[in-house]
């Protein structure tokens, strides 16, 4: 049922359905990868079903993430270029942070905290998608010095990522009324107009 | 090799302390190359008392059979045709896990007691907690760990820890026909060496000389070289080996800041929210948008 026929439209189906893989296998990739990152994490592997399980699984869920990401990148790439008022956002940033956007620029559909991250993340899922063909041993044998480095990569872009994806969904969760948009796609016209007024404007040509 | 609880120096993937009481004294394997008859007696010996037998493959033109070190294979002989000063040399060196002081294998290795130092030096693997992940291969700094192909487990050396365990010296060491591999107290087979070297240097061979590399804080399996200035000659041992610059940045201080880091983000989060509270629709907007609907509607 919905609620306001009024409300805007921000997500396909097809849209969401994509982006909850991506973020399921996320959250999958970052406890098995963690559970090798530091002996503090390795007892997570029994939420895989053993040490051995997750060591297999791991990269296989990887190519599911890079699958599932590649996709998102191209359908959200046009939405996240940068334009002056996006920087003019990023530099009032610690005003939004300190709960008072009242001096903030009018955005789009994304604002630029949010087109940072997008182009913060798709450097990470670069990154680990290399790395961790080349630390895969179970496929590819290459010479060690490119797999140490490897490691070295995976390892921190992985820290990175997850400290991302963090920020990412809190963001979410602190904005009252953003969560839904991933649920069923929709979110109010208020909502709109407060945070992305000019996509508000855009949809409602108000 | 089954867990010998009181003897463990150091565990793969542990951060509290090993146990520390029990002191034994350090042994070690010392190879002396210049003895050497590349006979591969040690290399029969290793696969009848560790119960391994690697396929049978082919000839290659050479000396080495099998061509590498494997899961089966855990010792093989390296034979180099060197020529210098006019003088062809035959350098055969029995290659094999080295077992560092500091193990690059056992540094790198992400499965707790999967690898495990001894405190009379010998680094073993332990193979019921290994996950196949092959860090310890990255980590070696002497290309020595093989994952199988069958159970994906990683293998090599053990130094006969089970041998050893029972006062017992390596098989390899009781097969060798010319006595060019010992074993006993690193000290004694310091000694050992340094007479070997002595009288090696009488023959001529200025440069003769004890490897046993600091970089890797020693080893307890040692070579006498003649030509100790250049252990490069006997296919590729490397002259100063240690644990990779990447292998240390990658095991070392930086995960825990990232761990703390994480929390940090976290934390920051959840205080964030409880102290600033969320950022709600503001009541003015909502009702803008309820008076402009008012109004359409008439
Ligand atoms: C894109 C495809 C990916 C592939 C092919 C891949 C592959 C691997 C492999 C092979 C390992 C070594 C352990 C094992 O063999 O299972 C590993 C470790 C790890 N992975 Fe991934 N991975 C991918 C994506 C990710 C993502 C998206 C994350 C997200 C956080 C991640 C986090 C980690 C972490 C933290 C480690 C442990 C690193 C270490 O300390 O060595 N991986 N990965
Ligand atoms: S030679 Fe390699 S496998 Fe053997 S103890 Fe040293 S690091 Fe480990
Ligand atoms: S393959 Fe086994 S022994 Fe080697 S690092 Fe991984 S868990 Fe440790």
């Amino acid at each position: 049922m919905i609620r306001d026929p009024k409300d805007l439209k921000r997500y396909t189906a097809s849209e969401r359905a994509n982006h909850w893989v991506v973020g399921i296998s996320f959250i999958l990739l970052a406890l098995s990868g963690l559970a090798f990152f530091h002996p503090a994490f390795f007892p997570l592997t029994q939420l895989f079903g053993g040490p051995v399980w997750t060591r297999i699984l791991h990269p296989y869920l990887g190519v599911i993430m890079a699958i599932g990401f590649i996709v998102m990148f191209f359908r959200f790439k046009h939405l996240n270029k940068m334009t002056p008022a996006d920087k003019e956002w990023l530099s009032k940033v610690d005003q939004m942070v300190d709960g008072d956007d009242h001096n903030m620029p009018e955005q789009g559909k994304y604002n630029g905290g949010q087109k940072v991250m997008f182009w913060a993340l798709a450097i990470s899922m670069l990154l680990m998608i290399l790395s961790g063909i080349v630390i895969w041993r179970a496929w590819f044998d290459l010479p060690v010095d490119i797999v140490r480095l490897g490691a070295v990569v995976h390892a921190a872009a992985g820290a990175v990522m997850i400290g991302l994806i963090m920020v990412h969904v809190y963001a979410a969760i602190w904005v009252k009324g953003t969560i839904r948009a991933m649920w069923y796609g929709t979110v109010t016209r208020a909502w709109a107009k407060q945070h992305h007024r000019g996509w508000y404007r855009q949809m409602t040509g108000k | 090799m089954a867990l010998q609880s009181l003897d463990i120096k150091q565990r793969s993937a542990t951060t509290t302390p090993s146990t520390q009481v029990r002191e034994t004294i350090e042994i070690a394997k010392l190879i002396d190359v210049s003895a050497c008859i590349g006979c591969k007696a040690c290399q029969v010996a290793c696969s009848e008392w560790n119960d391994i037998r690697d396929e049978v493959g082919n000839c290659h033109g050479v000396y080495d059979n099998p061509m590498d070190l494997s899961a089966k294979s855990w010792t093989v002989m390296r034979y180099t045709e060197v020529e210098q000063d006019n003088k062809l040399e035959w350098l055969i060196r029995k290659d094999g896990c080295m077992h560092c002081a500091d193990p690059g294998c056992l540094k790198a290795c992400p499965a707790p007691g999967a690898i495990i130092q001894y405190s009379n030096g010998i680094v073993d693997f332990h193979q019921e907690n290994c996950i196949g992940c092959g860090y310890c291969v990255t980590g070696c700094p002497f290309n020595v760990p093989r994952i199988s192909k069958e159970d994906s487990k990683a293998y090599k050396c053990s130094l006969c820890s089970d041998r050893v365990a029972v006062n017992q010296a390596p098989a390899c060491v009781k097969a060798c026909p010319t006595g060019a591999i010992q074993f006993g107290s690193k000290e004694d087979m310091k000694d050992y060496a340094a007479k070997r070297v002595e009288d090696l240097k009488e023959r001529g061979y200025d440069q003769a000389g004890l490897y046993d590399p600091q970089g890797v804080g020693g080893t307890h399996v040692m070579y006498v070289l003649h030509h100790a200035d250049k252990p490069d000659l006997y296919a590729g041992l490397p002259a100063n080996p240690s644990i990779s610059p990447l292998v240390a940045l990658w095991k070392g201080f930086a995960k825990p800041l990232a761990t703390l880091a994480l929390a940090g983000v976290a934390l920051g989060s959840l205080f964030h929210y409880v102290t600033k509270g969320p950022n709600e629709v503001s009541k003015e907007i909502e009702d803008e948008i309820e008076r402009e609907d008012k109004e359409e509607a008439k």
